[in-house]
């Protein structure tokens, strides 16, 4: 929490320069198909109400039963974030008015979470990365959802949400900047589709998270805190930090003083805004939810499901470093998603690991991106990229060539093996052939030639002429060689 | 413990219940009277005793991860005073 001052991630207000000092509290939906307390649906986009029981409804009489697998949903991504396990917790009613919460109480933990504290290795776009503490996860309810603009005069209620299990992740105040607190929700939206514990679908709202922003000058103790409400894309994380951070750097050296309170980011207008109206609704009077027991387990189970546990992405990652001899900087790329990771593993199996992660990231990501596709959907098979692969290390094809192979894959399919061979695309490695061409360009141009001889950087010239007259299929290395021989080039 | 009379009206607006300038008096009366009561447990010595919230010796009950409810959108808003296509409608909430 007071870890040396990085002048680079300061703000430069109007007299000083100020630290931003920001913690999160991720609302996580876990990956379930019914809901935390009820046998209801947990599918997004169902018709108002539909997906709605009793208990969801809270209608009289109705109780509580919790589902198992959101018990081991929460204590696999408790052991994700090397957290702590709690074998004993308890739930507890969180209560306030709102028409979308028909209890009238939020079930969720408050003194004894499911999962206490544990940590996040987060890398950062500079090669340096930090540590953030997590300080605890519960499980709770999800609200309804309100429309408001439904009617001058009604807001339109639908209780699908309701009663859906959410993970609430609290961090530590550790991060120190928009790009830290954006990077760390980044990393966890990975360790959770990872353990598939979550979808992190942030569009669909199954990730979103209140901010808790607060600036100093560096060196002084924590200043007043303002809590941003539901923010639900990493952008406007972003966003919403710089702006609160500049909010407040703005009153202090106005000579004035932060109210600590809830705010609500705008992205449209790029302010935050008080919501007053929430804060005499802090009064929760949290107490011991009587119709539920305390949740024990013991720790065979919490060993099986660490049993079950797939490589997380730290781990993927030094695997890739080290057996691929990939750069921490590509492996990173490659595990953000572990349909990526997959794709690459089954790329690079047998081949040139470095070769392979050039051409997944550089070529196949940088086409998906510019389609926006996403890597479930290529078109392009991890046999087909292997493929070709293969047939630049086995000296077939020159690189270049590769491109317009890969591209032929991209639209039309089929094997790459034979695309090469049906469409003539296979490399001149014959000297005879390509000398040919060389000469044919050396007659037809002795004032180039006779240039090359002072300005050795013509020779670029003479290969792109070479490998036009040969289609582009001359070996470029022969071509080279060639080139320097005959214009007398060292 | 005791409670004031500002406590009383703030009980009773975070419970939504309307309490009218003349009840507030009685019903500080009854609450205090109630603490009272409660607080004659400040006499038992409850140091190293492991705070207590259920008396029954059981596990939790727990359900699979099965959807056995929904699709009864019509019946679940049939006792709201006001709908429309099956949401529930309440007078305007904006933040």
């Amino acid at each position: 929490m007071n870890a040396p001052v990085d002048p680079k991630k300061l703000i430069k207000g109007g007299l000083h320069d100020w630290e931003v000092v920001v913690g999160m509290e991720v609302h996580a939906q876990v990956s379930s198909r019914a809901k935390l307390f009820s046998g209801a649906s947990t599918e997004f986009g169902a018709e108002p109400n539909d997906h709605v029981s009793l208990v969801d409804a809270a209608m009289p009489g109705m109780l509580p039963v919790i589902n198992q697998e959101c018990i081991a949903q929460a204590v696999r991504t408790g052991l994700g974030l090397k957290a702590r396990i709690n074998r004993r917790s308890v739930f507890d009613r969180k209560n306030y008015f709102y028409p979308d919460l028909p209890q009238g109480y939020q079930i969720s933990q408050y003194k004894d979470p499911i999962v206490g504290e544990g940590e996040v290795l987060v890398d950062m776009l500079d090669g340096t990365s930090i540590t953030v503490g997590i300080e605890r996860l519960h499980l709770e309810q999800d609200a309804g959802k309100s429309l408001h603009d439904q009617d001058p005069t009604k807001s339109f209620v639908d209780l699908n949400r309701s009663g859906v299990a959410l993970m609430e992740i609290v961090s530590r105040p550790d991060l120190r900047s928009s790009e830290e607190a954006k990077a760390y929700v980044t990393k966890l939206r990975t360790i959770l589709r990872y353990l598939g514990t979550c979808d992190g679908d942030m569009e669909k709202g199954s990730l979103r998270a209140d901010v808790n922003v607060s600036v100093r000058r560096p060196g002084e103790p924590l200043g007043t805190r303002c809590e941003i409400k539901n923010v639900n894309s990493i952008r406007f994380i972003g966003q919403a930090i710089e702006t609160e951070a500049r909010r407040q750097i703005a009153i202090l050296e106005d000579g004035g003083s932060i109210d600590q309170e809830t705010r609500l980011f705008d992205p449209g207008k790029g302010e935050t805004r008080s919501m007053r109206s929430k804060e005499e609704a802090h009064d929760y009077r949290y107490f011991p939810d009587p119709d539920l027991l305390p949740l024990e387990f013991d720790q065979a189970y919490v060993d099986a499901l660490a049993a079950g546990l797939p490589e997380l992405p730290d781990a993927k990652k030094a695997r890739f470093v080290k057996d691929y001899g990939l750069s921490p900087y590509d492996a990173g790329v490659l595990v953000a998603e572990r349909a990526s990771a997959d794709y690459y593993e089954a790329v690079a199996k047998g081949r040139d690991g470095k070769a392979a992660a050039n051409w997944v990231i550089n070529e196949l990501f940088g086409r998906l991106n510019k389609e926006g596709l996403s890597i479930e959907s290529t078109p392009v098979s991890a046999d087909q990229l292997g493929a070709i692969v293969d047939l630049i290390g086995e000296g077939v094809i020159s690189g270049k060539i590769a491109k317009d192979l890969f591209e032929i894959v991209w639209t039309e399919g089929g094997d790459p093996r034979a695309l090469v061979e049906s469409r003539g695309m296979k490399q001149v490695t014959d000297t005879g052939a390509i000398e040919a061409a060389i000469d044919q360009i050396i007659a037809a141009n002795p004032d180039k030639v006779a240039q090359a001889k002072e300005k050795p950087t013509l020779l670029g010239w003479f290969v792109g002429q070479t490998m036009k007259a040969t289609g582009g299929k001359a070996n470029p290395a022969a071509v080279n060689a060639l080139l320097k021989d005959k214009l007398g080039i060292a | 413990m005791s409670v004031d009379e500002k406590t009383v009206r703030r009980i009773a607006h975070l419970a939504r219940i309307a309490v009218t300038d003349d009840e507030v008096g009685p019903l500080q009366g009854e609450l205090n009277a109630i603490l009272a009561f409660v607080e004659q447990l400040g006499a038992v010595d409850v140091s190293g005793v492991e705070p207590m919230t259920s008396v029954t010796p059981m596990a939790m009950k727990k359900r699979e991860d099965v959807v056995t409810e929904g699709g009864r959108a019509a019946e679940m808003v049939a006792n709201a005073p006001e709908t429309e296509d099956n949401y529930f409608l309440v007078p305007k909430v904006v933040e």
